[in-house]
C-alpha cells in the first residue's frame, strides 16, 4: 500500500506531469509569462484535479465502462465551469489573464488520463493523494517555468522588481520564449538523470 | 463579405496562428508531428471537425443558451457537443469512404482532446462572429495547424537522420525548434 506521501513525491519528481509525461501542455506554454499566471493556472487545475478525481473515485462502481470517457468529461467540465465562476467573481484580474485557458482546462490531457488511469481504479484516499501530488507538481512546474520567463523577460519575480533598468529579453514574453525555456529545461532533467546513472554505474 | 471572410482565414491561419501565436493544440502539435504524412491526416481531419465544431456550438449558443440564460453552462454543452461530433464523423466516414477512413481514422478520437477545437469555438463566441464567420475562422485556425504540424514534421524527419546529442534528442529539441518557428511566424505581425 503506498502512503500518502509517496503519492505527493510521485506528483512532484518522479511522474511530474510536465516535465516527465508531457501532459497538459497548452496552458504550460500559454499562461506562463509571469510567475503568478503559473500560480494561478496550476492552483485551479489542482482544484479540478481534486474535484474530478475525488468524483469519479466515489462513482467507479456505477460508471459503466462504455460511457466512462464521457462521463469523465462531464465530471471535469463541472469543476472547471464552478472554478471559471469563483475566479470571475474572487480574482477578477487573474480570470482576465488566464482568458481562454480556463474553459480550456476541460481538454488539459492531464486530468482525464489521472481520471482514467488512477481514479477509475482506485479507492478514494489514494485518489485524492494522487490529484493533490500531480496538482502541486503541475504547479511548482508551471511557477518554474514562469518565474524563468518573468525574469528574463521583465527583469521582474512574483512584480517584484528585481533588476532595476533591465533591458527586457522580449521574446521571452512570446510563445517562443515558453517553447525554448521549456526545450532547455527538459534537456537540463534528461543531462541530469543521464549524470546520475553514470554515477551509479561508476 | 468575401474581404471580410479572407482577412479572418488569414489572420487565424498565419498572423494569430493557433500553435504559435495562441499557444493552443500543443499536445497533437508535439505528440504526432513525427512524419509528414500522418501530420496531413491529422490535419485534414482536424479542418472537417473544426468546420462543424463552430458551426453547431455557433447554433447552439445562438438559439439554446442564449434565449436560455444559460451561458455559463457552454463550457460543459460544447465539449459534450465536439465530443458527439467527433464521433458522428467517426461513424459516417467509416460507413461512407473506407479509404478515407483508412487514413483518418486513428487520429479521429484524439481530437475530442484538442484543445484547439474547444479553443476555436470559444474564440468565436468571444469575437462574437456570425455563422460564415465562424465557420471560416474554424477553417482558417486548422489550415494554420496543418501548416503549424507540417513544417515541425518536415524538420523533424530532417533531424532524425542526424545525430544529435541524447540531452537534446527527441522533445527537447522539438521544442526549441518550435520556438524558433514560432519567431519566424511572429514576423507576420501587424500585417492585417
Amino acid at each position: 500500500m503506498r502512503s500518502f506521501w509517496q503519492d505527493i513525491r510521485n506528483g512532484i519528481f518522479t511522474e511530474n506531469p510536465v516535465f516527465v509525461m508531457l501532459l497538459g501542455m497548452c496552458p504550460v506554454l500559454g499562461v506562463t509569462t509571469q510567475a503568478v499566471n503559473g500560480i494561478g493556472m496550476g492552483l485551479a487545475t489542482t482544484f479540478v484535479l481534486l474535484g474530478s478525481n475525488l468524483v469519479v473515485s466515489l462513482l467507479r462502481k456505477v460508471i459503466p465502462g462504455e460511457v466512462r470517457i464521457p462521463s469523465f468529461i462531464v465530471v471535469i467540465a463541472t469543476f472547471v465551469t464552478m472554478v471559471d465562476l469563483l475566479m470571475l467573481s474572487y480574482l477578477p484580474d487573474l480570470h482576465k489573464v488566464l482568458g481562454i485557458f480556463i474553459p480550456l482546462i476541460v481538454v488539459n490531457c492531464l486530468i482525464l488520463q489521472r481520471a482514467e488511469a488512477l481514479a477509475s481504479k482506485n479507492s478514494l484516499g489514494r485518489a485524492l493523494g494522487d490529484a493533490l501530488g500531480m496538482g502541486i507538481g503541475f504547479t511548482l512546474a508551471l511557477t518554474l517555468l514562469g518565474s524563468i520567463r518573468e525574469f528574463l523577460g521583465f527583469g521582474t519575480l512574483f512584480s517584484i522588481t528585481i533588476i532595476p533598468n533591465y533591458i527586457p529579453f522580449s521574446i521571452m514574453r512570446e510563445s517562443t520564449g515558453g517553447f525554448i525555456t521549456l526545450g532547455l529545461l527538459l534537456a537540463f532533467f534528461r543531462w541530469y538523470s543521464i549524470r546520475k546513472q553514470r554515477g551509479k554505474q561508476a | 463579405m468575401i474581404r471580410s471572410i479572407l482577412v479572418i482565414v488569414a489572420s487565424a491561419a498565419i498572423v494569430n496562428n493557433f500553435v504559435f501565436k495562441q499557444v493552443l493544440g500543443i499536445c497533437p502539435f508535439l505528440g504526432i508531428s513525427n512524419k509528414v504524412e500522418t501530420s496531413l491526416g491529422m490535419g485534414a481531419a482536424v479542418t472537417f471537425v473544426m468546420a462543424m465544431a463552430s458551426a453547431v456550438t455557433w447554433a447552439l449558443q445562438r438559439y439554446l443558451l442564449i434565449p436560455l440564460k444559460l451561458e455559463y453552462l457552454q463550457t460543459i454543452m460544447f465539449i459534450l457537443v465536439i465530443a458527439t461530433l467527433v464521433q458522428l464523423v467517426e461513424m459516417f466516414i467509416k460507413k461512407s469512404s473506407p479509404s478515407l477512413y483508412r487514413a483518418l481514422g486513428v487520429f479521429l478520437p484524439l481530437i475530442t482532446t484538442n484543445c484547439a477545437v474547444l479553443g476555436v469555438a470559444l474564440l468565436n463566441i468571444r469575437s462574437e462572429y456570425n455563422l460564415a464567420e465562424s465557420v471560416f475562422n474554424g477553417v482558417g485556425a486548422a489550415i494554420g495547424f496543418t501548416l503549424a504540424l507540417v513544417l515541425l514534421a518536415g524538420i523533424r524527419e530532417r533531424l532524425d537522420e542526424s545525430e544529435v546529442s541524447p540531452v537534446f534528442q527527441g522533445l527537447p529539441l522539438a521544442l526549441i525548434v518550435a520556438g524558433i518557428l514560432a519567431l519566424a511566424f511572429s514576423g507576420f505581425q501587424g500585417v492585417i
